[in-house]
């Protein structure tokens, strides 16, 4: 009988080629899938790889993805952008994403992310991926060029903190709010951890809300957030017409009855409220309660964490039937050209466009403070994206409030932050 | 790793250092030198203009959390920053660093506490201490792992694969990275 192991602990077992690892273990891996945007990649890699004299390990395993200076508003960024596709014709990249939106949807929306891989990005959202049962972590662009030209990286094997969710969501909160609380619980600064969801509650989520909790590990200084495979897991890329092709190794991947965790949090969410971090950190969190009557200048739905059409449709609820407050702006950057479409097939676009929303182009936009919608000094801004540190959306003033696409739309129609539930059909009669 | 018989001032910031603050997103399409222009601004408007080759900068918890932009340590490192105090680091900052040649260490919170601002530190990497000249004090630093010392001596990480690139060339079955060479 093998020594019981947690699920991160087999994926990088395998890819390290050792019967298994310990937290802390200094390891090399083979990487399985390695991705990078327009603004950590090419323009950073090129001049490295040419450095080091060699291409890519394998051109099929590197994945670019154009998301961040997308589109091109100067000279200066129609040049990154330019720099990426001559790299990906001049290296031979087996796959590109130009301006289809936000690698770490678009990637698992194409069923790239498989169960049991270990993927290197060069993003530090990366970990989003691990909501399909891998190690999925971020790195600097010297760490990825060097994995682009190795196909291998060092790492110390995490030790992992399980996050068991019980209980039952109430209507109008979301995943998102199940991370701001975590964030305030656990704090930001866990390196060197990854941390597993599990519990009845992510059992019965979908692949977008487990997409959720793992993107904010993120936020939590984890190097990677994951949730063991399952049905839900394999339905989803059966859809995408990449099926698993050993279920039964996936679902293997789970953690041992006995495995050694280096925490356990058991959380009741269904007495959770919706969550709101105030300005300047994800962990400045508390119920929305808390916040109620702060006045905004904007609300903006966009990022990998909160504008796929799951996001869309909540928003979507909440407006349905009213308008913007005067004097407020609503930005909607959704998070890849197929979610425009789907949002436009099933009307969720005519609804948050009659309600006064404004359109952006699909990527990685304001979250980063690269694209349209930045703040002035002094602005308020409620963000269903996943980070508000200091500058971060624009000028460095600014106050940035995150909170679950129902809260940003529900603020958006107030005109101040306001508690979502009041703003959803079962609250609409007492509203 | 330049280490100034007189050591580097230090540029004492407190927790939570995020890498908003030390490379701000507005100037990420601009020239490293520009970029690095605005490096912590908004805690101190005046830390890039009077930061000197040698200099350190000292943080609290968390140093570096936030984005992978691997900017945030390019700009330090353009700055002339020498080493970078944490009592911990984000790990993508930390491997970024590190990458780049730049040591980041970690000290006891207690420690850095007693540093402060434009006290002068000698950090030897390599030696696991920083002696504070000013106050006639020396720390020690938590162990840096035998393989990443090698390549913060070898000038960061791509200057190090190259030279194993180029052993490898010579060895055929040695690894091109990791830490089992």
């Amino acid at each position: 009988m093998p020594e019981p192991a947690t699920l991160v602990e087999k994926i990088l077992a395998r890819a390290a080629g050792r019967a298994r690892v310990r937290p802390g273990e200094l390891i090399t891996v083979k990487v399985d899938l390695a991705y990078a945007h327009d603004s950590s990649g090419p323009r950073r890699w090129r001049p490295m790889l040419e450095a080091l004299g060699t291409g890519l390990w394998d051109p099929e395993k590197v994945v670019l993805v154009s998301d961040h200076y997308v589109p091109a508003v100067d000279a200066e960024s129609a040049e990154i952008l330019k720099g990426v596709r001559a790299f990906v014709r001049d290296y031979g990249v087996g796959r590109f994403f130009d301006m289809e939106g936000i690698g770490h949807l678009v990637l698992p929306d194409h069923g790239l992310i498989q169960p049991g891989m270990v993927i290197a990005g060069g993003d530090s959202h990366t970990p989003m991926a691990g909501a399909f049962g891998t190690y999925a972590a971020g790195y600097g662009a010297t760490d990825m060029a060097a994995i682009a030209a190795t196909g291998e990286t060092w790492l110390a094997a995490p030790r992992t903190l399980r996050v068991e969710l019980e209980g039952e969501l109430q209507p109008g909160v979301a995943a998102k709010d199940v991370m701001l609380s975590l964030c305030k619980r656990l704090g930001l600064d866990n390196a060197f951890a990854a941390v597993e969801y599990a519990g009845s509650v992510v059992a019965r989520m979908s692949m977008p809300e487990r997409m959720v909790l793992c993107n904010m590990a993120a936020e939590l200084g984890a190097e990677s957030g994951v949730v063991a495979p399952d049905a839900v897991t394999f339905a989803y890329l059966a859809e995408r017409g990449r099926p698993v092709a050993d279920e039964a190794a996936a679902l293997a991947l789970a953690s041992d009855p006995g495995a050694e965790f280096a925490a356990v949090h058991r959380i009741d969410v269904s007495r959770l409220a919706p969550q709101i971090a105030a300005p300047h950190a994800p962990s400045n969190t508390d119920d929305v309660s808390a916040f109620e009557g702060v006045v905004i200048d904007q609300a903006y739905i966009g990022a990998c964490v909160g504008a796929k059409i799951e996001d869309l449709r909540m928003a979507a609820e909440v407006l349905r039937g009213r308008r913007v407050a005067p004097g407020v702006r609503l930005l909607v950057a959704p998070a890849s050209t197929r979610t425009t479409e789907l949002a436009s097939r099933e009307g969720v676009l005519t609804t948050l466009l009659a309600a006064g929303a404004h359109l952006l182009p699909s990527g990685c936009g304001a979250c980063a403070g690269y694209g349209a919608g930045v703040l002035a000094p002094g602005e308020v801004c409620i963000s269903s994206t996943n980070r508000n540190f200091r500058g971060r959306m624009g000028a460095a003033d600014a106050q940035v409030y995150l909170g679950s696409p129902y809260a940003v739309a529900a603020a958006a129609a107030a005109g101040r932050i306001v508690d979502p539930r009041a703003y959803l059909s079962a609250g609409r009669a007492a509203a | 790793m330049s280490e100034p018989a007189q050591g580097g001032r230090a540029f004492v910031f407190g927790d939570d250092i995020d890498t908003d603050l030390l490379a701000p997103g507005a100037y990420m399409k601009s020239s490293p030198d520009e970029l690095a222009s605005h490096c912590l601004e908004a805690l101190d408007p005046d830390f890039a203009r009077t930061v000197r080759p040698g200099d350190v900068v000292v943080g609290g918890r968390n140093f570096g959390l936030g984005s992978s932009r691997e900017q945030a340590a390019v700009s330090l490192v353009r700055l002339g920053v020498s080493a970078v105090l944490a009592a911990s680091f984000a790990r993508i900052f930390w491997r970024n660093a590190m990458n780049l040649g730049l040591p980041a260490l970690t000290l006891e919170p207690a420690d850095l506490a007693r540093i402060g601002q434009g006290d002068r530190l000698a950090v030897a990497a390599e030696a696991g201490e920083v002696r504070n000249l000013t106050r006639g004090e020396v720390y020690a630093t938590a162990p840096v792992p035998p393989h990443l010392m090698a390549m913060i001596r070898d000038g960061g990480l791509i200057p190090h694969l190259k030279r194993r690139f180029a052993s490898a060339a010579k060895e055929p079955r040695a690894p091109a990275s990791g830490v089992a060479a």
